[in-house]
């Protein structure tokens, strides 16, 4: 039940980073190749990573040629992540998608460094569910103004679970010139300062949407992974950590089950909603929505 | 893959500059010109750092205290420990007939150990102060420029150019020698790929300078950047 974040790794790069997780979700692919945005594209502040990286992939023909035969020869499930700016546009990536042997799609609703398509999460996500099969799931940021409407709206239009969460929009000055670091000025903010960010939005959106979620967000140890899988989460999956411990999947999976056992849980997912007062059941972790992932935990 | 947690053995100041001793532990030192990812204690992300020397059991980094991470590997004592990620990336070519280094300011970090690799060949090294410039004892054979005059004044004919510095340094030493081989730097957050923040215009396309470079150039690996990223972060 641990994944990379979507657009943390480069699982053809570092293809023993990915084999160590339970599934790799790619970086987000959109309908035409994009370059990303211009240098400078990251920033350390005092509590987290700023970044504008700005979803560079090499569109959806040439990652459906390429560099999707490579990953699913890697071992673990593939999710997709797609993008777009319009509902047509994630449906026909997703259409192109559901005859491959990905796992699952996530639609990526929240990237901070492209126009936002928040409003647009329903349309979407029908559009999407009309031309697949596919488990689906909606990423959010957290940063919209009604978390909880736009996960049930997502619910509601079909999706079978929820990624939370993204960056957070931020900005960082050089302290000499006063002038933004980034060169698009500013980003998204992750690391250890959307931890409780992400646990509000996994929290509430565990409990309005009863949906499997993938909790994301400043994750760093087991201990921190358990909290989100007290607030709802059934899987987690690392984002900034993994650029400075690429050793993160297998260390974090290890100190999660133990943090569990520790704990008295009979396996990390059986603390599943420990936060809310009641424990609920593993029945609906994302795993087995996706019907392809045995536990690894 | 996972980072090294290595002993820091001592911090030298070198003039403006510190240099950073660790316990190699198991790590290979690599290829001059490749770099590791240390991330000292508080921070939470590594900082790029070419290899300067790599004594016996030892792997060693120069590093200009600019900013708070570059603070952070410098105010580092002898007892604490750093993770270390590496060796990263691809290092210079080093089959070449008449080498010549060229390095600029903190630029020359990867020059001593390249030297000592390629038998103490001929150095140019600018620096913008004689303070900046005790760090010239670093690389054997060593002729120094100081501001206002540039090392590309000082740089002849004929020599198969290595060279490490600012970029301006770097695109003035291109048009002198356009098959030098130069090592560029950019921020980078994980050295290893996974974070596309280190990208330079490569050939009219953004590159990961962490898997394509950082060393760029010469007869083998084609073009330089047209534009390369700021100064790593600091």
């Amino acid at each position: 039940m641990i994944f990379n974040a979507s657009g943390c790794l480069d699982a053809l790069t570092a293809p023993d980073v990915a084999r160590a997780l339970d599934a790799f979700v790619t970086k987000t692919v959109t309908r035409l190749p994009r370059e990303g945005n211009p240098p400078v594209r990251i920033a350390e502040t005092d509590v987290g990573m700023l970044n504008s990286i700005g979803l560079p992939n090499p569109g959806i023909d040439r990652f459906l040629d390429d560099a999707l035969p490579r990953l699913l020869e890697l071992g673990p499930p593939v999710w997709v992540s797609v993008g777009g700016f319009a509902a047509e546009e994630y449906a026909d990536l997703c259409a192109r998608l559901d005859a491959t042997d990905v796992a699952v799609l996530e639609l990526n609703l929240s990237c901070p460094n492209v126009a936002a398509p928040e409003d647009e999460a329903t349309a979407i996500v029908t559009a999407a569910r009309a031309v697949t099969g596919k488990p689906l799931y909606a990423k959010l940021a957290p940063g919209l103004p009604d978390l909880p409407a736009v996960a049930a709206a997502a619910a509601a239009a079909g999706a079978d679970g929820l990624s939370l969460v993204n960056t957070i929009r931020g900005l960082a000055l050089d302290p000499a010139t006063l002038r933004p670091r980034l060169g698009t000025e500013s980003g998204g903010l992750s690391g250890p300062a959307l931890r409780p960010v992400a646990l509000a939005a996994v929290h509430t959106a565990y409990r309005v949407t009863g949906l499997p979620i993938v909790g994301m967000g400043g994750v760093e140890t087991g201990a921190h992974a358990l909290e989100l899988v007290a607030a709802g989460a059934s899987a987690v999956a690392l984002g900034t950590v993994l650029f400075a411990d690429p050793g993160a999947p297998g260390r974090v999976r290890s100190e999660l089950a133990a943090e569990a056992e520790r704990r008295g849980f009979d396996g990390p997912l059986a603390a599943r909603g420990a936060a809310h007062g009641a424990v609920a059941s593993t029945a609906d972790a994302p795993e087995e929505a996706a019907g392809r992932v045995g536990l690894k935990v | 893959m996972s980072p090294s947690r290595l002993r820091v053995l001592g911090v030298e100041p070198v003039g403006p500059y510190a240099l950073v001793r660790l316990a190699r532990g198991g790590l290979d030192p690599g290829i001059p010109g490749q770099f590791f990812m240390l991330r000292p204690p508080g921070l939470l992300l590594p900082r790029p750092m070419s290899l300067c020397l790599a004594p016996p059991g030892e792997l060693a980094f120069l590093v200009d205290p600019i900013g708070p991470g570059t603070r952070a590997l410098a105010e580092l004592e002898a007892g604490e420990e750093v993770d270390a990620l590496g060796p990263l990336g691809n290092g210079f070519d080093l089959e070449v007939a008449r080498p010549l280094l060229v390095g600029g300011g903190i630029g020359i970090a990867p020059l001593p150990y390249l030297s000592e690799r390629l038998g103490g060949p001929p150095a140019l090294l600018g620096f913008r102060t004689a303070r900046h410039a005790e760090a010239a004892a670093l690389v054997p054979s060593a002729e120094v420029v100081l501001e206002p005059a540039y090392v590309t004044e000082a740089l002849e004919p004929g020599f198969d150019v290595l060279a490490c510095g600012p970029e301006p340094m770097l695109r003035a030493v291109r048009r002198l020698a356009p098959e030098a081989q130069l090592s560029w730097e950019a921020p980078m957050a994980c050295g290893y790929g996974a974070c596309y923040g280190c990208v330079v215009e490569l050939e009219g396309r953004l590159a990961r300078l962490c898997v394509e470079g950082p060393v760029l150039g010469g007869r083998v690996r084609g073009q330089a950047p047209a534009v390369a990223g700021k100064a790593a972060a600091a």
